[in-house]
């Protein structure tokens, strides 16, 4: 499926990634996304510029719409950094699993700050999918590239929701919804090629919809610690008796 | 977080609210993530605690759906998830392909039943 890249420079290789993202599923979905979250945005109240610079500094869909729904309907400025930072802690094993894949022996912390900043998930699944076909010292410029076309997608879409406003037909915004889940779904299955992904998302699609029908309190944070868990044991039990 | 908003400005509470406690996180992860190559066991448990997470996130977009998608029944959901994923595989396995079959099956299905 993804035969080896390589680029003559790194302004190429930036290029590349761009290039991979617009033509990627998930510029389709970050359109349908953020035409979503620009209407949303219109009817609370905020401006259009102020949304687009949410989705640079922000850049993660969940805590945006968190914020985006607090400013309509309220909560304290506590309650909802609170709820905004618990779905962020998906970023912090992402960023572990994402960064190695980039280093290389002359990399720097501060060649880092972009790819940490940018780690979403789509750019996490899309990278973990095209970036080992990538030469390594060509990764993070690549990355790079690849972030910069889906945030340019997503702030162009948010502007274009924010002024369509006036209302998308129920069935077709219910599409545009359904756009998000069927395609980390399939990229998702399409990335797990071991055993130990393909676990990991079993169990992760299996706890997930259990434990929030049982009410649990941060259930998302524990599909993926239980889950994750689960899967990683199985994985060293399967090593040791190899 | 109305007159929060009068009184900080809408920027000074992006930062506040969306900005800081979003990031922290992302940096947490660089900071843990330095001197570790990608074949450590911290690094490979990241990746399934991750997986999992957004499998998490996958069954629950579409199983407890919210907004429009609500209004779309549970069973044409799962149904257009299953078509998708049937369509993925036949389609040597094409993401764009199979996404495509799922979103005319919600709408095939949620036309047929919303209707």
């Amino acid at each position: 499926m993804s035969t080896s890249t390589t680029f003559p420079s790194s302004v190429a290789a930036y290029f590349g990634g761009v290039k991979s993202a617009l033509l990627s599923v998930f510029s389709l979905v970050l359109m349908g996304t953020y035409i979503g979250m620009g209407a949303l945005a219109h009817d609370v109240g905020v401006s259009s510029g102020w949304l687009a610079l949410s989705t640079m500094l922000v850049w993660a869909a969940p805590a945006q719409l968190i914020m985006i729904s607090a400013l309509g309907t309220g909560g304290t400025l506590l309650e909802v950094a609170l709820a905004v930072t618990l779905s962020a802690t998906r970023l912090f094993p992402m960023v572990v699993a994402l960064l190695p894949l980039l280093r290389s022996p002359g990399t720097r912390l501060r060649d880092m700050l972009l790819p940490t900043h940018f780690t979403s998930i789509s750019m996490w699944v899309e990278s973990l999918r095209l970036l080992p076909a990538v030469a390594r010292e060509h990764r993070i410029a690549f990355c790079n590239g690849l972030s910069c076309g889906y945030m340019g997608t997503a702030v162009t879409f948010g502007f274009v929701g924010y002024y369509l406003a006036a209302g998308l037909p129920p069935l077709l915004a219910g599409v545009l919804l359904f756009l998000t889940p069927m395609s980390f779904f399939l990229s998702t299955v399409s990335n797990a090629r071991m055993m130990i992904d393909r676990l990991a998302l079993g169990f992760g699609l299996a706890l997930g919809p259990l434990l929030a029908y049982w009410g649990v309190q941060l259930d998302l944070l524990w599909t993926g610690i239980i889950g994750g868990g689960l899967a990683y044991a199985v994985h060293r039990v399967r090593e040791a008796t190899q | 977080m109305k007159a929060a908003v009068v009184e900080f400005g809408p920027y000074l509470i992006l930062i506040i609210v969306g900005f800081l406690p979003n990031e922290v996180w992302r940096v947490v992860g660089l900071l843990t993530a330095r001197g570790l190559n990608e074949d450590s066991e911290l690094v490979i448990l990241s990746r399934t605690v991750a997986t999992a997470l957004l499998a998490g996130v996958i069954a629950k977009l579409i199983l407890f759906s919210t907004g429009e998608l609500a209004n779309i029944p549970i069973l044409v959901r799962v149904g257009a998830a299953m078509c998708a994923f049937v369509a993925y595989l036949l389609m040597k396995r094409s993401v764009f392909a199979g996404v495509i079959a799922g979103e005319v099956a919600l709408l095939f299905g949620g036309f047929l039943f919303v209707h």
